[in-house]
């Protein structure tokens, strides 16, 4: 195969990991949270310092990349998550700014000109297999009595809490397993790209990656996929037929979430009740 | 120079609480989140600055103008985002508010381009004497008695008038005021407009301040201006502008000591306020209905 179409195939890969798992905190425990690419840059950090750095194999590099970011997620999630309310979408939007500024002035992570020289392990191969093992052990999720809790919160939290479900717990969990995802997806982008710098993480990047996931379908994984299939071909496909219109990507993302919560807010794929009116039975 | 820093910082806070404000009233009403307020102000600040340079306005009328536009702006963004998705679940709105925001910053970006532009106004950059060491400049005492007419004018409005207590009743039960004969979507209009008509004046003030203006200007005075919200007690007017003032203070005072993470201090007061008191400063509990 073409390498141009071999790197097309693995970008979306690593887009697939992390809508997914942006789908378990806001498809399915309806926790809106804007930093999923921020948890992505700590883990490609993480990753490439640990088996830049201390040597250590890349596949323990990756794990320990997704640990750090869940670490993270555990940290802004305790504060926030506790409250009832939409705390988490603006304590998210302040923390990935404030962690892309530190990423922008540490030493060890190269400042604004970031990590150079990271060797080259991700393929095609390897990114299916993590895309493989994030969807089963998702499916594994939802299909627990955890994933089930994660739904309930989602529909309604005070009937939740009713029913036995410590959902302060749960949505901290929820927010942590998807940041952990998210780091592990950025340790491949790290591996692959062999060159990170913090504003492959901001807040556009985290943006990108909800698009993705409303496109697709909130609350529906393979809509996830679908949506992060559709936003990561469709812009190489357009740059091929006019480069200006790739400039307009960002107004289309705006347009798109507007649009979509209007006329279709269970994305493409559908069929899933998250967005469905308050007051009706389910 | 310790008294200075804080007329800085009270010049500061003002902008913030004029900003919170606007979250806070709409969130009072809607519980709604409304992350378009920061492309507001960046686009009140614009208003102003086209007025001021191309049409060649005196100050006070470029200010009513982009005030003016703001508001209408504000009013539309409700009117077509937020609207319709008002029986909705939580989440849609939010989203549908990223998505206004995100659409707003980038149609600036392309229409004004990323470059920073100066807010040129004449001031007599005379300076005023308080006491014997405090200097404070003819600019910061513009700001601070702009956004002090603002705030006593919106609490007169409140207080004082049928439509202030129209939105008092429907901040506190939105079923039982339409049972009262109040139309709600007027309410609602009403306070995104005059919210954003606040927002819109902030811009243009820090715009003036700060001389410079540029698309992505709204993105960390909209996140301070709520976290000034949070520290008030979100949903409460004269918290929004307590919290405003004193968070003003907090990163200007912070500011010396850690200049380089300026902006990170307005997070770690969201985090800690979220920690130890959550409902804010003059907020009161309320229970959740079903």
């Amino acid at each position: 195969m073409n390498s141009y179409y071999v790197q097309i195939l693995t970008v979306t890969g690593i887009n697939i990991i992390l809508a997914v798992s942006l789908n378990l905190v806001t498809g399915f425990t309806g926790q809106l949270s804007l930093c999923h690419a921020t948890f992505m840059g700590i883990g490609a950090y993480t990753a490439t310092l640990a088996a830049l750095k201390l040597g250590i194999p890349f596949a323990v590099a990756l794990i320990l990349g997704a640990i750090s970011a869940a670490l993270f997620g555990f940290i802004i999630g305790v504060p926030t998550l506790r409250l009832k309310g939409d705390y988490l979408a603006i304590a998210t939007l302040g923390f990935g700014e404030i962690m892309k500024n530190i990423l922008l002035n540490l030493e060890i992570t190269g400042g604004p000109m970031g990590l150079r020289g990271i060797p080259k392990v991700t393929n095609v191969y390897v990114v299916y297999l993590c895309v493989t093992l994030v969807i089963f052990s998702l499916n594994r999720i939802m299909h627990s009595r955890v994933g089930k809790s994660f739904i309930a919160i989602r529909e309604d939290e005070l009937a939740a809490e009713a029913m036995g479900i410590n959902t302060a717990n749960f949505k901290i969990l929820a927010f942590v397993l998807g940041a952990f995802y998210a780091g592990l997806a950025g340790g491949l982008y790290a591996f692959f790209f062999r060159y990170i710098n913090p504003n492959n993480f901001g807040f556009m990047k985290s943006i990108e990656i909800l698009s993705m996931v409303v496109l697709g379908g909130l609350g529906n994984t393979y809509g996830a996929l679908l949506g992060a299939a559709i936003i990561t071909v469709l812009p190489e496909f357009l740059r091929s037929v006019s480069p200006v219109i790739a400039q307009y990507r960002m107004v289309f993302y705006g347009i798109l979430l507007v649009a979509m919560m209007i006329w279709r807010p269970q994305g493409i794929m559908g069929e899933n009740k998250v967005m469905k009116r308050r007051g009706q039975a389910a | 120079m310790f008294a200075e820093q804080i007329l800085n910082g009270l010049t500061l806070g003002s902008t913030y609480a004029l900003i919170a404000l606007g979250y806070t009233m709409v969130y009072g009403i809607l519980e709604l989140i409304n992350f378009a307020h920061s492309e507001i102000y960046m686009t009140g600040a614009f208003i102003g600055l086209i007025m001021v340079t191309v049409y060649k306005m005196p100050f006070p009328l470029a200010l009513i103008i982009a005030m003016a536009g703001s508001c209408l702006l504000g009013v539309t963004i409700e009117k077509v985002a937020y609207k319709p998705l008002r029986k909705s679940t939580r989440i849609a709105p939010l989203i549908s508010a990223i998505g206004v925001s995100i659409f707003l910053q980038n149609a600036a970006l392309i229409l004004a381009g990323p470059q920073v532009r100066a807010f040129p106004v004449n001031f007599k950059s005379a300076s005023i004497k308080l006491g014997q060491s405090i200097q404070m400049s003819s600019l910061q005492l513009l700001i601070l008695l702009i956004s002090i007419i603002l705030m006593v004018g919106l609490h007169f409005l409140i207080h004082r008038t049928k439509l202030g207590q129209a939105m008092r009743a429907t901040a506190q039960d939105k079923e039982a005021a339409q049972l009262m004969g109040i139309k709600i979507d007027r309410v609602i209009s009403f306070t995104f407009a005059i919210g954003s008509a606040l927002g819109g004046a902030a811009g243009v003030l820090v715009g003036v301040y700060f001389n410079s203006v540029d698309p992505m200007m709204g993105f960390f005075p909209g996140l301070k201006g709520f976290v000034a919200a949070v520290l008030g007690g979100i949903g409460n007017i004269p918290g929004a502008m307590l919290g405003g003032l004193i968070l003003g203070i907090v990163e200007v005072l912070g500011a010396v000591y850690m200049s380089r993470y300026k902006d990170a201090i307005a997070f770690a007061v969201l985090i800690i306020i979220l920690l130890v008191k959550p409902t804010g400063l003059l907020g009161r509990k309320l229970q959740e209905k079903v």
